[in-house]
């Protein structure tokens, strides 16, 4: 592991600052952290196998079965409640427009009669209009009825509304319980797949699926849930109550749906390709604004910020271009559906207009039909839109699937041998082991570790001095020979019992967010955690991170973390060090550090350490030249290899490898010194 | 934020424009409904079809201006909106070029990042999707008014009851969820944060067997995000169905009253239909309205964050009366071959608003064909001191002269034309080898930029790399190990052949060996220039000509090796601490 930053690609990651993540959302597009346009703008991101990835999905609703059913049963009654409204309410209508008709004829006349005497006056029209209805002349608008009939109305709204609130408080319930234990899952996974898995991915290309992909699936599973249900019910039950009403003018409405259907995938598709593109220059001037912001010294001193302005320059203005054209596209598909829609509207009025003057229908029905054909294309064009969001869950959803399906490490043996207490031998047996298949890399090596010892592995900057601590670990397993400890074979130990036996000091000085405190109390064993104040003090002082701790204002309450300045890299290494003491394990793992770890801390970890290997058979990765030549063995590693072994004496006499690395690193720069 | 809307000023022709569509598009929008009810009193209760059909056709066109108009609306604030995020960003990008190290700093880069990027783009979508909002929701709703009271006077006053009804139920819930999606927000930087250590620290954790104590620590974080975003999602669903409850139950009574005015003969038949259109269009708008409601403490919030940079003033600048024309003749051969004697006259540096001096009465000449190495413990300002050469700070006290000049009184980029930094994390850029090592020097030859690889010790590797010269660097270096990446900037510095070399710590990740031989090049090719190295090993400066000594921010020691080895206790000590063990063996 290079001592390089970490940085996680996707900008999503760095930001959004607290307090000005996401936002609220009615119901709209998905959002990836940050750059997100308009509902249904997402970059065209495909799923490999959509299908398959979709069906996985919901089969995670299975375990909600009862409850997704109740969603869709609700949604059914939803739906179908705010269908039949309008239709009542057209009822409604009709009473009042019967009672007004019927007024302006003299009480105690027969329909009949009024028919008789439209028709000699020649309001032939009228005359048919009156013939469907049912007037009743003289008498009023009969509010009696119309009160029975608002309130059976304003009932089915009641309904309807409960119904929705239910169903999307359900799914609310679903959607959140599944995110969790995809999460869940997730994270078992990744304590058990092979090291392999985190050193050929980036950390954030996995911590973007884990964090990402997770949210993207959870902000969007609900809506895409329920409002595909619900169009799907609107569209049926609006086509059959518009047929009911009236199959010319429901042929009418629907004459328009191919032309809406042709408008919306045809600005859809070239929008996608727009925002393609938008999200293309988009990621390729965020990169370069995080790279000149994160150089910005370099930038500076080498008088590079015109160099810098024009690139983005460049780069802003093909922004420009691809967002305003995609924009555009995508912002006429609103007002082309609006377009069609009154086509519609002014055919229903018109047609319905004459056949209502005909007689043929009532006004009621058609004020009834005009908002069910509102109604009926409201959901074509939002499936238009949830299509795109489905798009990128499925996408999601499938990213996660495949940390799902990574492959595991071996299983532990039914029966591990236990070892509570070791000496401390290790041997190598015959041991060989690659990377790559086809890239031989440790070949056939003997070694042995009697307790007590120290193994010095030295070599030139990248010799691949993690190899053997990979192995001994087993973070990755031998391809042949073995490892043994005690004359055990370490793979018929479980990996836990093995890496108890063993504590490590790496250079990648690893601190969680917490107080000093949690940090070295991380090391406590099973056994014994969590652990007394007077042995975390023990270990702290034998670590020599007593007395600075002490000097920080809030002492071992003192907070740090990944990035946190309040400690230098010195004092946390010496963190790990205290870590390693509180865990007492038999064997030690150390990285000498080279990076800039200033003088006087630099003495203390070597005292520290020093300390800690007393007593234990101890792997070193050694920079100073006194462990070195003190060591009981010395690996010599280079590009990979380990190509040399023995003790000082027998290396230097062999004048190999070692002897040349040893006189150009060492006699020369030491024997002169001071 | 009136300062940010500033950029907006060049697309106020347009978006007067848009103004004016958006007019016509609301009276059009709401001028149909009252054709609607002219079809049912004028044709359908007269029974006169040739009536309905000529106004079906009056429909029929202002349809059509209808959808005329919002295209070029859209069109306009398209290109405007995304135009004013255009400007934005830029004049963000160029302020954030023109800040010094002490201002990049206090915001901290990936603040920056998020400002110029996720803030801008915030804004960016705030007037596509507000303008148009913004005009015409009041627009509609005024205007819905209007048509309302022409229909029927008294049947409006339900506008006044049913308005306010939806301000309060979509209140009460912003009331209540607006702080649980920041408490979200939270919770989900929580767990992200979690996760990140645990991907970073796998090694760790499995080594020291605590799989299982990690895994509780994720699922607390985990079930934390899971309830608050429970409680959110299940808040707002109450949103939707009470709005439109409260818009169908709206209908059903102004039918109930519409009936028993038209049964008065207050009020045509007509007049109702049209009037229950107009309600909901007001309605519509205020949900409409609502929703855009909430983008506004965002954008509100992204501005405000946008300006704080705009509005930083660079606390490094060149000088004034040099700036502008003179700066155009930084190249010219006129300007005679500096030196490169830096003097730091009683120099002294504060960080805005600490309160101990970082440095503090530095004072020491550099000379051509010398090499001054600065030593001393973590956060004894060595690197703050190198730093001051180029101008990547000011300092706050004293003067730093080169060549007997002020470098205040230089122009900046004559005066970083003239230092070669190697800084402390060689950052590289995403590009290629020979694009790296030529960003100080655009021209130089494919000799140079190997010979500088050669006296950097970086030849080995780069031969090694497919494409050489023209291997590709991922973006910060990622794909070439922390050893080479110092190389490839010592490189960089090396190419630019500068009269004044400034090392910041840049050797820290070679081993000796390569250290050693990189020194031994480097002494022959800098030749007369003046050197300055920062570094931790002693083994690294102890040939240099002048060896200054910092401890907390003051010099305790300036002199060779020999000197200081008699003289100064603070060398002495960091000595005795690096080969304690060395003089043993």
């Amino acid at each position: 592991m290079s001592g390089g930053s970490e940085r996680v690609p996707r900008l999503a990651a760095t930001g959004p600052e607290p307090g000005q993540g996401r936002g609220p959302r009615f119901g709209r597009g998905p959002g990836r952290g940050g750059f997100h346009g308009p509902p249904g703008m997402m970059p065209a991101e495909r799923a490999r196998d959509f299908k398959g990835s979709l069906r996985r999905l919901l089969r995670l609703l299975a375990p909600y079965r009862l409850a997704t059913l109740m969603v869709v049963a609700l949604a059914l009654g939803s739906v179908v409640f705010s269908i039949v409204g309008p239709r009542i309410l057209g009822n409604a209508t009709n009473l009042l427009f019967e009672g007004i008709i019927g007024k302006q004829f003299p009480a105690g006349l027969s329909v009949e009669q009024v028919d008789r005497m439209l028709r000699a006056a020649g309001r032939q029209e009228l005359a048919d209009m009156l013939g469907r209805m049912n007037v009743v002349p003289g008498r009023g608008v009969d509010f009696a009825a119309i009160r029975s009939v608002l309130l059976a109305a304003a009932m089915l709204y009641v309904l309807s509304a409960a119904f929705s609130w239910a169903q999307h408080y359900i799914m609310a319930g679903v959607s959140q319980r599944l995110v969790y234990r995809l999460r869940r899952d997730v994270d078992a996974k990744l304590a058990r797949v092979p090291l392999k898995y985190y050193d050929s991915n980036t950390r954030g290309e996995i911590l973007s699926r884990v964090t990402n992909d997770i949210d993207n699936i959870a902000s969007t599973l609900q809506q895409i849930t329920t409002q595909l249900i619900t169009a799907a019910v609107t569209v049926v039950g609006v086509l059959y109550m518009m047929l009911s009403i009236s199959p010319l003018l429901t042929l009418m409405a629907l004459a328009t749906l191919p032309l809406s259907l042709i408008v919306t995938l045809g600005i859809a598709g070239r929008s996608q390709r727009q925002f393609a593109a938008q999200w293309e220059s988009t990621g390729k001037l965020n990169g370069h604004i995080e790279e000149m912001y994160t150089g910005h010294t370099v930038v500076q001193a080498f008088n590079g910020q015109e160099k810098a302005l024009r690139a983005f320059d460049d780069e802003n203005a093909r922004l420009y271009a691809a967002a305003s054209r995609a924009h555009f596209i995508s912002g006429i598909i609103m007002p082309a559906m609006h377009f069609i829609n009154n086509l519609n509207y002014v055919g229903v009025c018109v047609i319905g207009g004459i056949r209502v003057a005909r007689g043929l229908i009532t006004l009621g029905d058609v004020q009834a039909f005009i908002q069910y054909a509102r109604q009926f294309s409201q959901p074509i064009s939002q499936t238009a839109s949830i299509m795109n969001v489905l798009q990128s869950t499925v996408a999601s959803a499938e990213r996660v699937f495949e940390v799902l399906d990574e492959a595991e490490e071996t299983p532990d043996p039914a029966q591990p041998v236990r070892l509570p207490r070791v000496a401390g031998r290790v041997e190598f047996r015959n041991v060989s082991f690659r990377y790559k298949p086809d890239v031989p890399l440790i070949e056939n090596l003997n070694l042995v570790a009697e307790p007590g010892q120290t193994v010095a592995i030295v070599g030139p900057t990248g010799a691949g001095k993690t190899t053997l601590v990979n192995l001994l670990m087993r973070f990755y397993d031998v391809d042949d020979g073995a490892i043994t400890i005690d004359g055990v074979d370490i793979r018929a130990m479980s990996r836990d019992g093995l890496r108890s036996l063993f504590g490590m000091v790496l250079q990648d000085t690893w601190l969680f967010e917490g107080t000093i405190r949690e940090n070295i109390a991380y090391g406590c064993r099973d056994d014994r955690c969590p652990p007394g104040e007077e042995e975390i003090l023990a270990a702290a002082r034998a670590a020599r991170v007593d007395h600075f701790v002490r000097a920080l204002p809030e002492g071992y309450d003192t907070r740090i973390g990944d990035d946190a300045s309040t400690i230098s890299q010195g004092q946390r290494q010496l963190i790990t060090i205290a870590r390693a003491f509180l865990a007492d394990p038999q064997i030690l793992i150390l990285d000498e550090a080279t990076s800039s770890v200033d003088t006087r801390t630099e003495l203390l970890i070597q005292q520290a350490m020093a300390e800690l290997m007393k007593r234990r058979t101890s792997f070193v990765i050694a920079h100073r030249l006194s462990t070195i030549r003190n060591a009981d063995v010395i690996v010599v590693m280079n590009q990979g290899r380990i190509i040399e072994h023995g003790n000082h004496e027998s290396l230097m006499a062999a004048k190999g490898f070692y002897y040349d690395l040893y006189n150009s690193q060492f006699s020369k720069a030491f024997a002169e010194a001071v | 934020m009136t300062y940010v809307l500033r950029y907006l000023k060049p697309y106020w022709k347009q978006l007067t424009m848009v103004s004016v569509l958006l007019l016509v598009q609301s009276l059009s929008n709401l001028y149909l409904p009252d054709l609607n009810a002219r079809i049912i009193n004028e044709g359908i209760a007269m029974g006169d079809i040739d009536t309905i059909v000529r106004i079906g056709l009056v429909m029929l066109a202002v349809t059509l201006l209808l959808a005329g108009c919002s295209m070029l609306a859209v069109f306009l604030t398209a290109r405007s909106a995304m135009g004013f995020g255009r400007d934005l960003r830029r004049a963000v990008f160029a302020k954030v070029q023109s800040l010094s190290q002490a201002e990049v700093n206090r915001f901290g880069a990936p603040s920056l990042i998020t400002r110029t990027t996720n803030d801008v783009q915030q804004m960016q979508m705030a007037v596509l999707m507000g303008f148009n909002m913004m005009f015409s929701a009041p627009i509609m709703s005024v205007g819905g008014v209007i048509m309302a009271l022409r229909q029927d006077v008294p049947l409006s006053a339900s506008i006044i009851v049913i308005v306010p009804l939806m301000a309060l139920v979509v209140g009460l819930v912003m009331r209540r969820t607006m702080p649980l999606f920041k408490l979200q927000q939270r919770k989900i930087d929580r767990l992200n944060q979690v996760v990140r250590e645990k991907i970073a620290g796998v090694r760790v954790i499995r080594a020291f067997v605590t799989t299982e104590r990690e895994a509780s620590r994720f699922n607390e974080a985990n079930l934390d995000l899971t309830n608050t975003a429970l409680t959110i999602q299940r808040t707002m669903a109450l949103v939707m169905p009470s709005l439109m409850l409260i818009m169908h139950l709206s209908a059903v009574a102004i039918m109930w009253f519409g009936a028993h005015r038209i049964d008065s003969g207050a009020m045509p038949l007509g007049n109702l239909t049209a009037f229950i259109s107009y309600v909901m269009q007001i309605l519509m708008s205020v949900m409409m309205a609502v929703v855009m409601l909430v983008m506004v403490p965002r954008a509100v919030a992204s501005a405000e964050r946008v300006q704080e940079v705009l509005a930083e003033v660079p606390s490094v600048a060149g000088p004034a009366a040099l700036e502008g024309p003179s700066e155009a003749e930084d190249e010219s051969p006129a300007d005679p071959m500096p030196e490169g004697i830096v003097e730091f006259r009683d120099v002294g540096f504060t960080y805005p608003g600490a309160e101990a001096p970082v440095l503090s009465g530095v004072s020491f000449v550099a000379r051509p064909g010398e090499v001054t190495a600065i030593i001393g413990s973590t956060g004894s300002g060595k690197s703050t001191l190198v730093n001051l050469i180029p101008r990547l700070y000011d300092a706050t006290d004293g003067a730093l002269l080169i060549d007997g000049v002020d470098v205040r009184d230089i122009p900046l980029k004559r005066l970083r034309g003239m230092v070669g930094l190697v800084p402390q994390k060689a950052f590289l850029f995403s590009g290629t080898v020979a694009s790296n090592l030529r960003y100080g020097k655009e021209d130089a030859a494919e000799a140079e930029l190997w010979k500088a690889l050669d006296v950097a010790q970086a030849k080995g590797f780069v031969s090694e790399m497919p494409g050489q010269l023209e291997a590709a660097i991922a973006q910060g270096g990622t794909n070439v190990s922390g050893g080479q990446r110092q190389r490839l900037a010592i490189a960089r510095a090396l190419v630019k052949r500068p009269r004044i070399y400034v090392f910041d710590d840049s050797f820290s990740a070679l081993d000796f060996a390569t250290d050693a031989r990189l020194r031994a090049a480097l002494r022959k090719q800098v030749g007369d220039a003046t050197v300055f190295i920062v570094a931790q090993r002693v083994s690294t400066i102890k040939d240099a000509d002048r060896i200054v000594v910092l401890d907390k921010g003051q010099v305790v020691g300036i002199g060779t090796h020999a000197e200081l080895m008699t003289s100064c206790e603070v060398y002495k000590e960091i000595v005795r601490s690096q080969h304690a063990e060395e003089e043993i063996a």
